[in-house]
């Protein structure tokens, strides 16, 4: 669909005829992550990330169905409910680690992609849609796996779903009856449990709705590729399938072998003791905190000590937390930059890897007890974060100046490894012929 | 426009982080965080050799059912174990008469509700019931062990280390913390999170069970024994787990080399 020279699907036989007249779905696969999609012939494996982000919400979907079945959301029995998986169930700890551990590699997954396209500006025009889409699949993610962390009724989950519903209370006037109608109740219960199963279970195929649209709006424009420049002519293509299937294969059994060893051999590692003992509203843990993946968040909220003016600590947290994702919806606005790829950019590319430092170390205070010393450096880490997207990125993006950008994709192939003029069609001499 | 707005949207933020950043470090500078006998006396769970440590651990049943020994003779009496099941017994060496048996002497009746008469009476456990609910009337909420050992870092060595880990207060904690004495009907334990708890040691001498076995059982050996029961109580697939495992990574490992080889042959001629 994107570039003149995409190959055009011809059905072999007449089944296949016959269906591409009454419904030309194999056309739209062909043309979506088949043959007839060219995709430029130099992208790093950090372009394998969004492929792993399907399969991982592919593996949670199946997990999760499997589970639900099992599954009983009711206070009183939610948490025996999953010991009842983990101990009778015909290898129900296997469908449950592989779950729990899903989300966590489904996170791992999609922080490269989004970290890739910041690096890469893949964020920006024509792509816009794309990272907006993506930014949507973000938040839509959190609230799933919020949600499902509250199923399995432990203390971390109850208490869990107190802190982050109590968000809504920093709301002025309103914000506790709104906290009090979301729960269904004063505090975390049966009907606040069974609303989350139905929304966990709900929010991942909304998000696969959304992956289609993602993927729709990415076929527009083509990917982007390490050096940021627009593809020129079909030398700079190879179609997705097998070049581009080939390698995601690569890339899956990487990802499987990783998935598959916290899995079997550190089930628990990712996750937090506290969520073995049963959910108690009497009985506050020492430390509530939330997943791993939630800590930089979590620490940019807990930054929030002091009222500011007539603003309640709590109520500037919250917003911040919020405008910390947020603020991703702006960004192909806020960086006025021309070049995409940080290779060509050597100031930006600098406060990109502080920006990833930043984030490591406020996701490191997250996961700490809120001791002096670990809120002094959220604060300064995430006045940084701000700083960043709304401050430097801006100002930067203006003032750098850019190193010289190759004149095209085969260029800078070529420039690399040396070789033939770039007049040769990047399939030239391949198994699969060039039309 | 945007950018501008942005700019201003920043430094608002930048600036309420500093204001915030400013009392945090003038609260550090003029009240320094107390120390407390918590911090300095806590420790960390002692290490113990259990068949199931380590990637490849398993369980050693010979073990395990000293352990248990242990936990029907002295735990059972305040704690519960309520997510194993009698039958659960097999796994761990027992055969189907043993653990009829063993569930039919166990001290606890089952429960059972006449609806004729609406009278609870009482039946022998048979090895499709669970272990029984345990009321204790004395100090302190001794939690249900099933899970025990999942449910703290580094579960069965703490089990191992609390167990014991009980003594006299320091003196030189007493002296630096004169408010850190232990209170009336608690007991010192530098291994539990606030250093006092309201169990009091229950393995307190040698001897205080007799093995079958014939192995000695000293403090240590019969609060091995007992963590490592409580670790298999809490995650009886572990040996299945770590077996399935090594052939999953093995058949993982062989299918990611094929798809590296298909890779690399298919861009053999491809420059990228
Ligand atoms: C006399 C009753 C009694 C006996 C016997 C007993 N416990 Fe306890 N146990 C308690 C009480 C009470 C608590 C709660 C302590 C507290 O929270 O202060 C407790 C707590 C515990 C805890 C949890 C500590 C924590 O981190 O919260 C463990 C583990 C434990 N007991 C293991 C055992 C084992 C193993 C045995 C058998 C060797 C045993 N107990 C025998 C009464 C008992
Ligand atoms: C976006 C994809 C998904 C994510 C990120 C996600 C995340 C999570 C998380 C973090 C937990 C808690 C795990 C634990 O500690 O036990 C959980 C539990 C659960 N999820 Fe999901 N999930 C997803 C999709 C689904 C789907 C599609 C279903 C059902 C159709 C489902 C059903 C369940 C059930 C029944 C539980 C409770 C059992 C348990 O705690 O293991 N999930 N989920």
């Amino acid at each position: 669909m994107s570039f003149p020279w995409a190959k055009h699907y011809a059905p072999s036989n007449g089944f296949t005829k016959w269906i591409d007249e009454r419904l030309p779905l194999p056309r739209l696969v062909y043309g979506a992550v088949g043959a007839g999609y060219p995709v430029p012939r130099n992208l790093n494996y950090f372009w394998n990330f969004g492929v792993l982000a399907g399969a991982a919400l592919g593996i949670q979907i199946i997990t999760g169905i499997v589970l639900a079945m099992h599954y009983a959301a009711n206070g009183g029995v939610a948490f025996d409910s999953v010991e009842h998986i983990m101990r009778d169930v015909n290898a129900g700890w296997f469908l449950r680690y592989a779950h729990a551990n899903g989300a966590s590699m489904f996170f791992i997954v999609v922080y490269i992609h989004i970290f890739r396209g910041l690096f890469y500006g893949s964020y920006k025009a024509p792509r816009e849609m794309i990272w907006l889409l993506g930014v949507t699949i973000f938040l839509l993610m959190m609230a799933t796996a919020f949600m499902g962390y509250v199923l399995p009724w432990g203390q971390m989950s109850f208490w869990g779903a107190q802190v982050i519903t109590g968000f809504f209370s920093a709301i002025p006037v309103v914000g506790e009856t709104i906290r009090i109608w979301l729960l269904g109740g004063f505090a975390p219960d049966d009907a606040a449990l069974n609303r989350f199963f139905s929304l966990h279970y709900l929010l991942p195929f909304v998000i696969a709705g959304v992956i289609i649209l993602h993927i729709w709006a990415l076929h527009i424009p083509g990917s982007n590729n390490p050096t940021g420049v627009d593809v020129k002519g079909e030398q700079d293509t190879v179609p997705f399938h097998p070049y581009y299937t080939a390698k995601d294969g690569f890339g899956l059994g990487v990802f499987l072998f990783i998935f598959a060893a916290l899995v079997f051999f550190a089930p628990n590692a990712l996750g937090h003791p506290d969520n073995y003992i049963p959910a108690n509203g009497l009985q506050t843990p020492a430390h509530i905190v939330p997943e791993w993946y939630f800590w930089p968040f979590y620490a940019i909220l807990r930054a929030f000590t002091v009222d500011f003016l007539f603003i309640p600590a709590k109520l500037l947290g919250v917003l911040a937390m919020f405008g910390s994702i947020l603020l991703l919806f702006f960004l192909p606005w806020l960086d006025s930059s021309p070049v995409r790829s940080s290779n060509y950019r050597p100031l930006y590319r600098i406060f990109f890897w502080l920006l990833v430092a930043d984030i490591a170390v406020l996701g490191w205070c997250g996961g700490s007890p809120a001791e002096p010393i670990y809120v002094i450096l959220s604060q300064i880490c995430a006045a940084y974060y701000f700083a960043h997207f709304l401050i430097i990125l801006p100002i930067v993006s203006r003032m750098e100046r850019p190193q010289p950008l190759p004149n095209s994709i085969t260029e800078a192939v070529l420039a690399k490894k040396g070789g033939t003029s770039p007049a040769h069609t990047a399939l030239s001499g391949s198994p699969v012929p060039a039309e | 426009m945007v950018r501008a707005i942005a700019i201003l949207i920043g430094a608002g933020f930048v600036a309420v982080l500093s204001w915030a950043l400013f009392w945090s470090v003038e609260g550090l500078i003029t009240e320094p965080p107390a120390a407390t006998a918590v911090a300095e006396f806590h420790l960390h769970p002692k290490e113990v050799a259990l068949a199931s440590n380590g990637l490849l651990g398993t369980y050693d049943n010979r073990q395990l059912q000293r352990g248990l020994q242990v936990y029907k003779e002295v735990c059972s009496n305040c704690h519960s174990l309520k997510h194993v099941a009698f039958r659960d017994l097999t796994q761990i060496g027992y055969s189907a008469a043993q653990v009829k048996k063993f569930a039919a002497d166990w001290g606890t009746k089952a429960k059972q509700f006449d609806p004729k008469s609406g009278d609870t009476t009482e039946r022998p456990n048979t090895p499709a019931d669970y272990f029984p609910t345990v009321y204790y009337p004395g100090q302190g909420n001794p939690p249900d062990l099933s899970l025990i050992t999942k449910a703290r870092h580094d579960g069965p060595a703490y089990v191992y280390s609390l167990l014991t880990g009980y003594g006299e207060p320091p003196a030189a904690m007493l002296k630096k913390y004169p408010d850190a004495k232990t209170p009336d009907g608690l007991y010192f334990n530098q291994y539990f999170a606030t250093l006092n708890l309201a169990m009091p040691p229950p393995l307190a001498q040698d001897g205080q069970v007799t093995y079958l076995d014939g192995t000695k059982p000293t403090v240590k050996q019969m609060s091995a024994d007992v963590s490592a029961f409580l670790a298999w109580a809490a995650e009886p697939n572990l040996p299945t787990r770590h077996g399935y495992g090594l052939a999953v990574l093995a058949f993982l490992a062989f299918f990611t080399l094929l798809t590296y080889g298909a890779y690399k042959n298919i861009w053999r001629d491809i420059k990228h």
